[in-house]
């Protein structure tokens, strides 16, 4: 069972605002759906390796070089706040 | 359907301009009741329908698919469209590229008429996690239509496109073709570049197509797939015509079975995917039983796996570079002491206010078992469970081409009937979802319909084969269709 402070802990790691009343709807959702995947428990993976890329095929890699993005005025665009062309961001100190 | 029209274009006896009207004439008539879509691209459609017209004109040969009107998933990113994967944290993005896949279709002159409804972020089975409500079943207007790609399925089902693309991460492109009464294939992992489809599990993620025919299903796939340097993931090009392998029969092809899958269905789906397997008998398939012993977890390492690329995924949505911004300079009183705090705010709020309730849940439940600690146990599991998974379908595919399997447990479920329950919802793609955790592609084809409360409903059953073998999953889709 999740209790209310560890669901405040995950909703500050994930960076998601929660309020006081969401705490506990989150709290009884998230403690039932782990009980739940708490079924992987009974199965023995000893010497078992991970799988990280489902068909096995290596990376398809392409030259590292620079091209010009040529609408860049659009990507600017999408910016919540922009000055001379360049993302403002907030001070982080 | 495509080539039908296909050849009333070539024949001259309609314009594809014409045609393309024609469909938005029944969007008008009919999207009020449905809502398929999301945005309509008529100026685009009907520009890119002039193009067609005048190579017909000019006398030029046209391809399969050129001057044909589909509707594209709003998780798929068109250049200069607004494109939100019904989040509020997308509504005001216009996409600056195009995916591939749009690239692609491009090229051969398919026209697009619009931007389908899904399940935020294509999170659920329903569409009722859209931001901007949910799509309705054109079969039964009281039931959902399946999700997440629900808006492609019911955009082709009630006549409002002739083609669709979706994108199946859990049976996201299955689900509702089963719902809807359509096909719907999702390629094996890597068939098809994800680039530009707006990322949701990276590792579980596949572009698809929804259609009313196996062989319009074969027409788009040939479009779409191939290897692309933008997708790292995509594999080698197969530059295959999939239509050329619909020769109508299966003689001789092994289609496996799993008792335990049909065992757990109701009696009416029992008894219509029994009627399946007989049909597929007739003609010549030889049916045999198969154990996936490890697949009854495919569900519950999903939910570990998804959740955690999902949380790693969705990081990227901070208010900060592109999407909904909270900056508002007011204390929203969210953000909890040690951080600088109008930073701290814009996060939290711009997520707050940005993200529906599933997609929080997820986020959370990817970022506990990502935390400090839990990475063992959780994700490390799942993705050691996901091998034993995997094995056990390359020792079923030693004895069998193909494996029959329900694509959900029962026909269209009633609007609002899971959605107080997560784990409800969750269980919806119980049969789809192996598919994904697997990589093999799979595709969901119309079965015998089965009645509910006295209303006959659409329900499909899925095939799945070996890796890249989308050939034999068509052909054995397509031998049923023309045989049932």
């Amino acid at each position: 069972m999740l209790d209310k402070n560890e669901v405040k802990h995950i909703a500050n790691l994930a960076r998601i605002g929660i309020t006081e009343k969401e705490m506990d709807k989150f709290s009884h959702d998230l403690s039932s759906i782990l009980d739940w995947i708490a079924q992987l428990e009974e199965v023995d993976v000893t010497g078992v390796l991970p799988t990280a890329h489902i068909t096995g095929m290596s990376n398809n890699s392409r030259e590292d070089s620079v091209s010009d993005f040529a609408e860049k005025e659009k990507i600017v665009a999408l910016f919540p706040e922009s000055r001379n062309g360049y993302d403002k961001v907030k001070s982080v100190l | 359907m495509i080539r039908e029209l296909h050849n009333k274009l070539i024949n001259k006896e309609i314009t594809s301009v014409d045609l393309t009207q024609q469909y938005f004439d029944v969007i008008e008539k009919k999207d009020k009741d449905i809502f398929a879509y999301l945005t309509l691209t008529k100026e685009l459609a009907l520009e890119q329908a002039k193009k067609v017209d005048a190579k017909i004109a000019r006398g030029e040969k046209i391809e399969l698919l050129e001057g044909i009107p589909g509707a594209i998933k709003d998780n798929l990113c068109i250049a200069g469209v607004r494109t939100t994967a019904s989040s509020k944290i997308l509504d005001n993005y216009i996409a600056p590229y195009d995916a591939t896949v749009i690239e692609k279709l491009k090229e051969v002159g398919a026209v697009f008429l619009g931007k389908t409804n899904l399940d935020e972020f294509a999170m659920g089975s329903s569409t009722e996690n859209s931001a901007y409500g949910v799509t309705k079943n054109p079969h039964d207007l009281t039931r959902v239509s399946g999700g997440s790609s629900g808006g492609s399925a019911a955009a082709v089902a009630t006549g409002e496109a002739v083609w669709a693309l979706g994108t199946d991460t859990g049976g996201s492109i299955r689900e509702p073709a089963s719902f809807c009464g359509l096909v719907g294939l999702k390629p094996t992992y890597g068939r098809v570049s994800r680039y530009g489809a707006i990322a949701m599990a990276s590792s579980l993620d596949q572009i698809g197509p929804l259609t009313k025919t196996v062989e319009d299903a074969a027409i788009v796939l040939s479009v779409i797939a191939g290897q692309d340097k933008m997708d790292a993931t995509s594999a080698h090009s197969s530059g295959k015509d999939y239509t050329k392998y619909l020769t109508g029969e299966v003689q001789g092809l092994r289609i496996g079975i799993v008792k335990e899958y049909i065992d757990g269905l109701g009696e009416k789906e029992k008894k219509a995917i029994l009627e399946v397997i007989k049909t597929y008998k007739k003609l010549g398939a030889e049916v045999v039983e198969i154990e996936l012993p490890y697949s009854k977890y495919s569900l519950a390492t999903y939910y570990i796996i998804q959740p955690c690329e999902v949380s790693s995924n969705l990081a990227r949505y901070d208010g900060i570079k592109y999407g909904l911004s909270i900056n508002d300079e007011k204390e929203s009183g969210l953000a909890e002491n040690g951080m600088p705090k109008k930073l701290l705010e814009t996060y939290l709020d711009s997520r707050h206010y940005g993200f529906g309730k599933e997609l929080q849940r997820r986020i959370m439940l990817g970022t506990y078992a990502l935390s400090s600690g839990y990475y063992d146990a959780y994700y490390l599991k799942a993705q050691k469970v996901r091998t034993l998974i995997k094995k056990d379908f390359e020792k079923a595919f030693e004895k069998v081409d193909l494996i029959l399997a329900p694509t959900a447990p029962t026909p269209a479920f009633k609007i609002g009937e899971k959605t107080e329950d997560p784990l409800q919802m969750y269980l919806a793609d119980m049969f789809s979802i192996t598919a994904n955790i697997t990589g093999v592609p799979a595709i969901s084809v119309p079965g015998p319909e089965v009645e509910v409360d006295g209303k006959k409903l659409p329900f499909g059953f899925q095939l799945m084969g070996k890796w890249f073998d989308e050939e034999n999953v068509l052909r054995a889709a397509h031998a049923y269709e023309i045989n049932k």
